[in-house]
């Protein structure tokens, strides 16, 4: 049968609008939550924005067993690899700068040049650590003195599964200052987002799926702290805990992780502060050494 | 649906033909979906962890490979007896599975245990010798003191037809396995077809043996669930004809404590809560145990448990 032609004075249907469902970011993939559950998001000012996934202790487990597979060949990459692939991080979101703007702007309420200059400092936050990959090694490790015929060099490896409480109050640049020191240094990053403001997590989960970061490197999870965290805190299968966002619970989770001498890096000044918080373009090395554990070689001279 | 089990000569390979031929043909979606409704029930918290010992009491806990040193054997038997050594209300695991020359190393290393050990015999994996020298094989295993002899089935002859080929060969390799259990590996990821595992199986129940066992773990797929399925049909309906027991095995593929459990679901729902014992259900893997001690672990403590704190096997 022909095609039918639209003619002229027939009217076009107004078009279906195409709306995203923001779900977690597992293993590289986006799957929603194996509990179905989702909560609604909001603005600062109470709009309706969408409705975000509300991940479970089983995503969690999902989310750590992800990183736990991924972190054997993210830690075995060269420095120089890791560092290209943060860089290309930066370039994607670039490319997607006003998308991320335009978030803030709905999200948050900023101003539109408040919103990019939150915007520019995270692309810029990305660059800053794709430097660091390969020379961290040389700022925390050396050649060692030592009082007998032996070479001894100190090398930072990375510690493994780093669970990552986000900034509850900088849903995109506090995330970003939180997560790209973690795995530029080779460690495999579960992180739980803001609660409150999650879209611009899942969106930048867009941007580290579509910029070769390996599957499971990152793994993102949206919903609530007191529901997910403890069972974080007490895997003996993480390594290591940013308790940025991790607000009251924070020392909580902190006696739950001694059990399994878990890592932990305390909430710092700033980790109740918004996105300005963040702002401070040379955060220095201060996020990479808490999920660094150094390793010494000896070796004998003349052998 | 029923089985003819009229009794019958194998003398012939016409006479096994016409036996194996007449067996009802396996409905591959039906065998699927009953496997999938299976894997769908609810197992846990007490439940879960009865189910958990129970697993961890089937297991065959398996080396198979070229590089396994007698240490490596020792070390497998250490965890046997004791899988867990933080927790001592784990039960024994059902049996050692090695290679015929490491036989006398697993004997003598789980002595006291009472853990048998079970041996791959019959030109493993692939089962491409003469038959003397499957012979042979089976009776070294024996005389070392294995307690279970897994051979293999000549796929080759029983995908030519040559029924009668691979029947002696189980009568004879029984034979010579003396008071040892026999399991049949069936190797079902060479059989292609859902009809011709339920064919191999009741050759093998025929010829003898005293469990029937999916798989080497050397070709892939393994002990998929249709094909355990099917395996714990035949048993089902040579007991309903007969009156006698054989045990299924399962083998390869199976790492995790949710496949372990829908195993055993399919087993209690298929063949009856009577094959719920090691006597006559065995679990043939390697990496299965860890996440077993794992989820009971999660189970008492509450807290996830990491693969730093258990063996690398």
């Amino acid at each position: 049968m022909a095609k039918q032609r639209r003619t002229a004075e027939a009217p076009r249907p107004p078009r279906l609008a195409v709306r995203k469902t923001y779900k977690l970011y597992l293993g590289g993939a986006f799957p929603r939550s194996e509990s179905g559950r989702c909560y609604p998001v909001t603005s600062t000012d109470g709009d309706h924005l969408a409705n975000a996934a509300l991940a479970s202790r089983k995503d969690a487990r999902d989310a750590v067993a992800a990183a736990r597979g991924a972190f054997g060949g993210w830690s075995s990459r060269t420095a120089y690899n890791r560092g290209q692939i943060l860089y290309r991080v930066a370039e994607v979101l670039e490319g997607r700068r006003d998308q991320f703007a335009a978030g803030a702007e709905r999200a948050q309420g900023l101003s539109r040049t408040a919103a990019d200059e939150i915007v520019s400092a995270a692309i810029d936050r990305w660059v800053y650590y794709a430097g660091w990959t390969d020379k961290v090694a040389q700022v925390l490790g050396g050649a060692n003195p030592v009082s007998g015929p032996y070479y001894n060099h100190s090398a930072p490896e990375p510690t493994g599964v780093v669970a990552v409480f986000a900034p509850q109050g900088a849903p995109l640049l506090g995330l970003t200052s939180v997560l790209a020191p973690v795995i530029a240094t080779g460690n495999t990053a579960v992180v739980v987002a803001s609660e409150s403001a999650p879209l611009a997590a899942i969106d930048l989960a867009e941007v580290l799926a579509t910029s070769d970061v390996p599957g499971g490197v990152v793994n993102l999870l949206t919903g609530r702290v007191p529901e997910i965290g403890p069972h974080l805190a007490s895997h003996a299968d993480v390594n290591a805990l940013d308790l940025t966002g991790a607000g009251d619970l924070a020392a909580e989770f902190e006696e739950a992780a001694a059990a399994t001498l878990t890592r932990v890096l305390r909430p710092g000044p700033g980790a109740d502060g918004g996105e300005d918080a963040w702002l401070d373009p040379d955060p220095g090395t201060a996020r990479m050494t808490p999920f660094l554990e150094t390793k010494t070689v000896w070796h004998p001279i003349g052998v | 649906m029923p089985v003819p089990h009229t009794a019958f000569e194998a003398t012939t390979n016409r006479a096994l033909r016409v036996f194996l031929h007449g067996l009802p043909g396996v409905d591959e979606v039906g065998a699927r979906t009953r496997a999938q409704d299976l894997a769908t029930r609810s197992i846990k918290t007490t439940a879960k962890r009865e189910a958990i010992d129970m697993a961890i009491r089937m297991v065959d806990l398996t080396t198979l490979e070229g590089a396994d040193t007698p240490g490596k054997v020792r070390a497998l038997c250490a965890k046997a007896a004791l899988p867990d050594p933080a927790d001592r209300t784990v039960p024994k695991v059902g049996a050692v599975c090695v290679y015929p020359d490491r036989v006398a190393t697993a004997v003598e290393a789980l002595r006291g245990t009472g853990i048998g050990v079970a041996s791959v015999a019959t030109a493993f994996p692939s089962g491409r010798a003469p038959l003397e020298v499957k012979l042979a094989d089976t009776r070294r295993a024996v005389a070392d003191g294995a307690s279970e002899i897994d051979m293999v089935i000549d796929r080759g002859a029983f995908l030519a037809g040559d029924y009668k080929k691979v029947y002696d060969e189980i009568v004879a390799v029984k034979e010579a396995c003396g008071s040892a259990h026999l399991k049949v590996i069936l190797e079902t990821g060479e059989l292609v077809t859902y009809d011709n595992v339920r064919r191999a199986s009741h050759l093998a129940i025929h010829a003898g043996a005293d469990f029937i066992k999916t798989s080497t773990g050397k070709v892939s797929p393994a002990a998929t669930p249709p094909v355990v399925l099917v395996m714990l049909e035949a048993v089902r309906d040579h007991h309903a004809a007969t009156g006698g027991r054989v045990g299924v095995k399962p083998a390869g593929g199976i790492r995790t404590s949710k496949d372990a459990i829908r195993q055993l679901v399919m087993v209690n729902e298929v063949a009856g809560p009577d094959w719920l014992t090691p006597d006559l259900f065995r679990i043939g893997a390697s990496s299965l145990l860890n996440d077993l001690l794992m989820q009971r672990t999660r189970l008492s403590t509450g807290t996830y448990p990491g693969p730093d704190y258990y063996t690398l096997d």
